[in-house]
């Protein structure tokens, strides 16, 4: 008989509290739209903070609650992930370029001669608050890593001998991350272009011509031969540094011949 | 039993290697570079022009907005040029160049070696005659001293308190001038008492200055209201908020400042650059900066003319030698590390210490075993371990509720650090970050 009571009593115990936690369930119910699950799932998990939001989860609660959904998009994903979540929430995306991190500088010991030897703490930021740098160029790369670090895709090394920063540009997603940690600004995204084309000043030093002579051989001084050769007026130079307007350049690639410091890169076409 | 601080602090080796060495005027160099940004706040602008003759004393720039102090010139002969010139951590600052022609002094400046100690002026005329003078604080942060002595209103001053604490190593310049110009000093204090109208003076002076304490000491006794206090050894005890909790007992708010405990602090040396101004009328042109290092052939106190070249004063004590590795204006703990030599001293140096690569290597970074001597060691009672933690993880909102903009910067922590993280260079960096932050949301 024992048994029986027992199992009666649990029987009736289980039932009691699954009475209260029924009702307790109704009382602090959580009412979530479900499509904001399924907008995450679609993205690609990473939480780099590429497209302004926390991560995936805030950018999906973002999108969902918005009703355009122009002021929200993945760089990671890009437009693929934009049309598959537009496609789920009935909305309309919008197409963007594929972006890509691209390092300004090449300022390497051979090109832009140490004058001192740094010994704090390995971080870009603190090197910067400290002091101009340990060259001549006090605009250009530092050369310890942040960069590196912020990375989320690991797409961003430093070589140990020459200290520059190359970009994995099959890994680069675009989210921005590297051109966000670096204090000097030396990274900026910019369209993949057509077939990998890409033509940019490879340099951030605004110093006058010859100071920037004097401390790297790699560094724009805003000669302006490469404007003067742009057959589609895409060149500009500001404060002793050209720029190329990506918006305007075709990647023809009459600078980059032209550049007297090698300092325009132009990317090859990729087949 | 001495005062001193009640709050962490460390003790590194005091090192006074010239405190022997007597007050030399350092001789004139060929050309002098003066920076127009010696000052705390906006640099100023310069009134002279490229081929202008100019006298010492000669007024050759002008403040250029509330906070900011005029430049004169420190040699006689002609503007070379007024140019940008790379500071000792390789920014580009507006200097103006001058070429030395023999030392010709504006005729108004009483260059007689009297004691001055009659006092008639206004505190009006004396805080003019003070900022006319460009007269920046002298124990390293270069804030204009008339704004110090003008309590914002609502604030009133009780008591001056003179900063002969000098806590960094090495550095003697404060220590000299106290034995060599005691009475001017306390006449200094007189006069920025009578500006601040305020009746008592405490004098700090560290114990491993007994020259010093006896100097002033006998100085003030001519002086009524002044008081010298000797003060235990230890670091950073010079810095404005704990010298004022060493002398009176009192703290400064977070996040408030000096005034508001009803305390004005002074260096010595400002104090002695003020009675200078207002008894002899000279501006601020020279100060007294220490050339000192173990590895150095003498060590040596000099009267160097503001915008002398950092190669130009080691030359004078004989050059450094091929070990030396690293050249700091200041001290070992709070000073500046300098990029290039040929930048020139400003009115606020105190110090040209060289250091060999043994003496400054720093060692290899270990990891945190969370013994808390960086906490025990801070000075603001701050936890130096979480903060630098947090920076790294760049969690701007957790720094704010810990109170990083109360850090000094003083380095005790990174001092103490037995896994040589180098705390305070993080620190600094998430400071600035959250004092971004606290100044955007004000606006």
């Amino acid at each position: 008989m024992t048994i029986v009571y027992t199992i009666a009593a649990l029987v009736a115990l289980g039932l009691f509290f699954a009475i209260v936690l029924y009702f307790v369930a109704q009382k602090f119910k959580v009412h979530e739209d479900p499509r904001i699950g399924e907008v995450e799932s679609l993205l690609p998990g990473a939480n780099c903070g590429g497209c302004g939001n926390a991560g995936c989860r805030a950018f999906a609660e973002k999108v969902v609650a918005a009703d355009d959904m122009a002021a929200f998009f993945c760089p990671v994903g890009g437009n693929e992930v934009m049309a598959k979540i537009a496609a789920t929430l009935g909305k309309e995306a919008v197409e963007k370029a594929p972006m890509v991190a691209v390092v300004r500088c090449q300022g390497s010991p051979d090109k832009c001669q140490k004058i001192n030897q740094y010994d704090g703490a390995s971080s870009c930021r603190v090197a910067a608050s400290l002091y101009a740098g340990d060259t001549g160029c006090k605009w250009g790369c530092i050369g310890l890593g942040d960069c590196v670090n912020a990375c989320e895709f690991g797409g961003v090394s430093l070589d140990p001998v020459t200290r520059q920063v190359s970009i994995d540009y099959s890994m680069c997603t675009g989210c921005g991350g590297c051109a966000r940690s670096c204090p000097h600004h030396v990274i900026e995204l910019r369209p993949r272009g057509p077939r990998g084309r890409r033509v940019y000043v490879s340099c951030v030093n605004q110093d006058k011509g010859a100071v920037t002579r004097k401390a790297c051989t790699a560094g724009c001084i805003g000669c302006g031969k490469c404007v003067k050769v742009c057959p589609f007026e895409a060149i500009t130079v500001e404060n002793n540094l050209a720029y190329i307007d990506y918006t305007k350049c075709k990647g023809c690639g009459k600078c980059a011949a032209e550049c007297p410091v090698q300092a325009i890169v132009a990317t090859p076409i990729e087949k | 039993m001495k005062k001193t601080f009640a709050m962490g602090g460390v003790h590194p080796k005091d090192s006074k290697l010239a405190r022997k060495s007597a007050i030399e005027d350092l001789p004139l160099p060929a050309t002098v570079a003066i920076s127009m940004a010696q000052h705390l706040g906006a640099p100023a602008t310069p009134v002279v022009a490229v081929g202008d003759k100019v006298k010492v004393g000669q007024v050759i720039a002008e403040p250029s907005g509330f906070v900011s102090a005029r430049v004169h010139s420190s040699v006689s002969g002609t503007v070379k040029a007024i140019e940008p010139r790379t500071d000792l951590a390789g920014n580009l600052i507006p200097h103006v160049v001058i070429d030395v022609e023999g030392d010709e002094w504006l005729p108004e400046i009483d260059r007689t070696p009297d004691f001055k100690g009659d006092l008639t002026l206004s505190a009006e005329q004396i805080l003019a005659r003070i900022k006319d003078a460009g007269i920046v604080g002298l124990g390293g942060a270069a804030f204009p001293t008339h704004i110090k002595l003008s309590p914002p209103p609502g604030k009133t001053a009780e008591v001056l308190i003179l900063n002969g604490t000098e806590c960094e190593p090495y550095i003697t310049s404060d220590d000299r001038i106290m034995r060599e110009h005691p009475d001017e000093i306390a006449m200094g204090a007189k006069i920025m008492m009578k500006a601040l109208g305020v009746g008592r003076c405490f004098i700090g002076i560290e114990e491993n200055k007994p020259e010093a304490i006896a100097a002033m000491r006998i100085a003030t006794i001519r002086f009524g209201g002044l008081v010298v206090v000797p003060l235990k050894k230890k670091y950073p005890q010079g810095g404005e908020k704990q010298l004022i909790d060493a002398i009176i007992g009192r703290r400064v708010p977070s996040m408030g400042l000096p005034i508001d405990t009803g305390a004005v602090v002074q260096n010595v040396g400002t104090s002695l650059a003020v009675y200078e101004a207002v008894q002899k009328n000279k501006p601020l042109i020279d100060n007294i900066v220490t050339v000192t290092g173990k590895c150095l052939p003498a060590q040596k106190n000099f009267r160097v003319r503001v915008g002398v070249p950092y190669s130009y004063l080691l030359e004078a004590v004989g050059g450094a030698p091929a070990k030396a590795s690293k050249f700091i204006s200041g001290g070992p703990m709070m000073g500046k590390a300098i990029r290039n030599l040929e930048a020139t001293t400003q009115k606020a140096t105190s110090s040209l210490l060289v250091l060999t690569e043994a003496e400054t290597k720093r060692r290899a970074e270990g990891p945190c075993i969370r013994c808390g001597k960086c906490a025990d060691a801070c000075p603001m009672g701050l936890q130096p371990f979480l903060l630098n933690k947090l920076m790294r993880l760049n969690r701007t909102d957790e720094m704010e509720q810990e109170k990083i903009f109360d850090c000094i910067e003083c380095g005790c922590c990174l001092y103490t650090c037995p896994a040589n993280i180098p705390l305070l260079d993080y620190i600094r960096v998430g400071k600035a970050d959250v004092m971004k932050i606290m100044r955007s949301r004000k606006k």
